[in-house]
């Protein structure tokens, strides 16, 4: 059965090929870092605003860099966990069940909360997440057929489902509550424009972690590819490294969420992107998606500066703006990705 | 080469039984054809054996129980390949095989040159060198088929699984699949079980077939002892002439009833 291979055997194996890939996407993530340092409103880099520069446009661009490759990996473990092209931290619900989360921790008190050992915000928008994802999961499980593009289907319907109920509760809350409601209503939009290094600081930890989980995860999800049967026939336990991928893409998620409030689309378009250039295996792909995510949300927090003036285009428009026709796309392809 | 005995196995999915007490031995480097019509088990018993039907009785290799196994260390002894497998569009043929080392690889670890190696000389003996980065989308139900049987072969289990291995194929591909499987039976001792629906052929490879009807094995033995006109009419309902060929092979020819 053996037999050792030479040299030319080696070289000839097809999953080192794309090698470069990497390397170039690190180059473009380089690229977005200098230039996203670059531009803004307050006008070109001069030696008098350093200090501009570091106090506001690198927490804003490091934030920026950590939700996208978040957001992004996120949605490549979630369409490898569920087999489901259309999965997306959005779409799925843990967005708004993360929001309902958060909404419940303003109305217990940000002064009730303070004096915790440990911030309450991020931990409910993780919770909330995590429920929904579960509930979405569930509904999708129960109701899906055997035939891999209606499953598909009707886990978005499930999901939607969910962000609508979750999205109801929230509202009701809010009626109960309206002391709260520009509190939570500043959440959902976020804080990139305004981040500081703390807020780095605060969600760097969840992210790193939850990156590094998924990422060692890469060539389970490449057993998956294949369906629960043949990959639980190939010595995999299927029901436990899918938990353990859903719940570190919706720790991950959570966090990026409580900072960067609701960007959506960022899920499907990096991941699919990656596929169409570099090939569906998440061995390349996981790595890819972290660097390219992270890249393309430095790059899309950009227009937002600087098309408007005064006020400033929120970044979840502008994703919005190229993820919704991308998502078209996604769907038309016939060819599921699995 | 590993025997596979099973021992009053029963498999249940909700409240139904579609497996009732199976007991059989199935010799080292034997093959195993399970017959009977639609819903008879034939699947489920391979589903139990893959570890993927709960049941309960023993299903025992060399002896020892399956169920004392983790998922890991029974996908070291048995190779399953399903009725229609699934063949994502974009993988490549060499990643495909390639997951037939995943009971090999730790957790968190990816494979080794010495995996990476092994199945370059699957594919090299199965004649699949040339597509190895071809995405599967793109290979013909034929190439689909073989490969689907080089990554069995690259789990290195002695234990060879095969739910309708020619169900998809045209009468050609159907030798030609079958061929390939004996021959490999043949050169590392595999030990088959297999359900299929084509009576001939199941004779014609096979060392013995198992007759189910509604999860209760009827009879099992050689070719000429299960094939008979009586008992397919009994238990399938079909009107069949069965003919004796002088080289021992059993041809079962369906009779026009009107």
């Amino acid at each position: 059965m053996s037999g050792q291979p030479s040299a030319g055997e080696l070289d000839a194996i097809p999953s080192r090929q794309h090698s470069w890939w990497l390397p170039a996407s690190v180059l473009l993530l380089i690229g977005a870092f200098v230039l996203g340092a670059y531009i803004g409103p307050a006008g070109r880099i001069s030696s008098a605003n350093w200090n501009l520069i570091w106090t506001v446009r690198m927490p804003r661009v490091a934030l920026a860099a950590l939700v996208g490759a978040m957001l992004s990996i996120s949605g490549a473990s979630y369409q490898g966990a569920f087999r489901n092209p259309l999965a997306d931290p959005y779409l799925l619900g843990v967005a708004s069940g993360a929001g309902l989360g958060a909404t419940i921790v303003f109305v217990i008190g940000r002064s009730n909360t303070s004096g915790w050992l440990i911030d309450p915000l991020p931990l409910a928008a993780f919770g909330g997440g995590l429920i929904a994802v579960m509930f979405t999961y569930m509904v999708g499980a129960a109701f899906g057929s055997s035939s891999s593009s209606r499953s598909s289907i009707t886990l978005v319907l499930a999901g939607v489902a969910v962000t609508s109920l979750a999205t109801a509760i929230q509202t009701f809350v809010l009626y109960q509550n309206n002391d709260v409601i520009r509190e939570v209503y500043s959440w959902i939009l976020g804080r990139l424009n305004t981040a500081t290094w703390r807020d780095v600081r605060l969600v760097a930890p969840y992210i790193v972690v939850s990156s590094i989980v998924l990422l060692l995860h890469r060539r389970q999800l490449d057993v998956l590819r294949v369906g629960d049967d043949e990959a639980a026939s190939l010595g995999m336990q299927v029901g436990r490294v899918r938990l353990v991928v859903v719940v570190a893409a919706t720790l991950g998620t959570a966090a990026a969420v409580s900072v960067s409030g609701l960007i959506g689309f960022v899920g499907i378009v990096v991941p699919h992107a990656v596929r169409m250039m570099a090939g569906a295996s998440y061995r390349r792909l996981l790595p890819l998606t972290v660097v390219l995510g992270a890249a393309f949300l430095i790059l899309t927090d950009i227009p937002g500066r600087v098309l408007t003036h005064g006020a400033e285009t929120p970044i979840g428009v502008v994703t919005a703006f190229f993820g919704a026709p991308f998502f078209i796309i996604v769907l038309m392809n016939k060819r599921l990705v699995r | 080469m590993s025997s596979v005995s099973f021992s009053h196995l029963r498999v249940s999915y909700g409240k139904r039984d579609v497996v009732h007490d199976f007991s059989d031995t199935v010799k080292p480097g034997d093959w195993l054809c399970l017959i009977g019509p639609n819903g008879a088990g034939k699947s489920s018993i391979l589903r139990a054996v893959a570890g993927l039907a709960a049941h309960t009785g023993d299903i025992s290799v060399d002896g020892s129980p399956l169920r004392l196994r983790s998922p890991r260390r029974r996908a070291e002894l048995v190779a399953y390949v399903p009725q229609s497998p699934v063949l994502p569009d974009e993988m490549t043929a060499f990643e495909y095989v390639l997951l037939g080392r995943s009971p090999y690889v730790s957790y968190f670890g990816v494979e080794s040159n010495h995996d990476r190696a092994m199945v370059h000389n699957v594919l090299q003996r199965l004649d699949l060198e040339p597509f190895a980065s071809r995405q599967l989308g793109s290979l013909s139900g034929g190439e689909q088929q073989r490969l689907v049987i080089a990554r069995a072969l690259a789990q290195e289990a002695p234990i060879l699984l095969l739910d309708e291995p020619t169900s998809a194929l045209d009468i050609g591909h159907q030798q030609q699949a079958l061929e390939l499987v004996d021959r490999l039976r043949r050169e590392h001792g595999l030990t088959v079980i297999s359900a299929m629906h084509d009576l001939t052929l199941a004779g014609l490879y096979a060392d013995r077939l198992a007759l189910l009807h509604e999860g209760h094995l009827v009879v099992a033995g050689s070719a000429s002892q299960v094939l008979r006109a009586e008992t397919l009419a009994e238990f399938y309902g079909v009107s069949v002439t069965v003919h004796h060929e002088p080289d021992g092979t059993v041809v079962v020819v369906p009779r026009r009833v009107s």
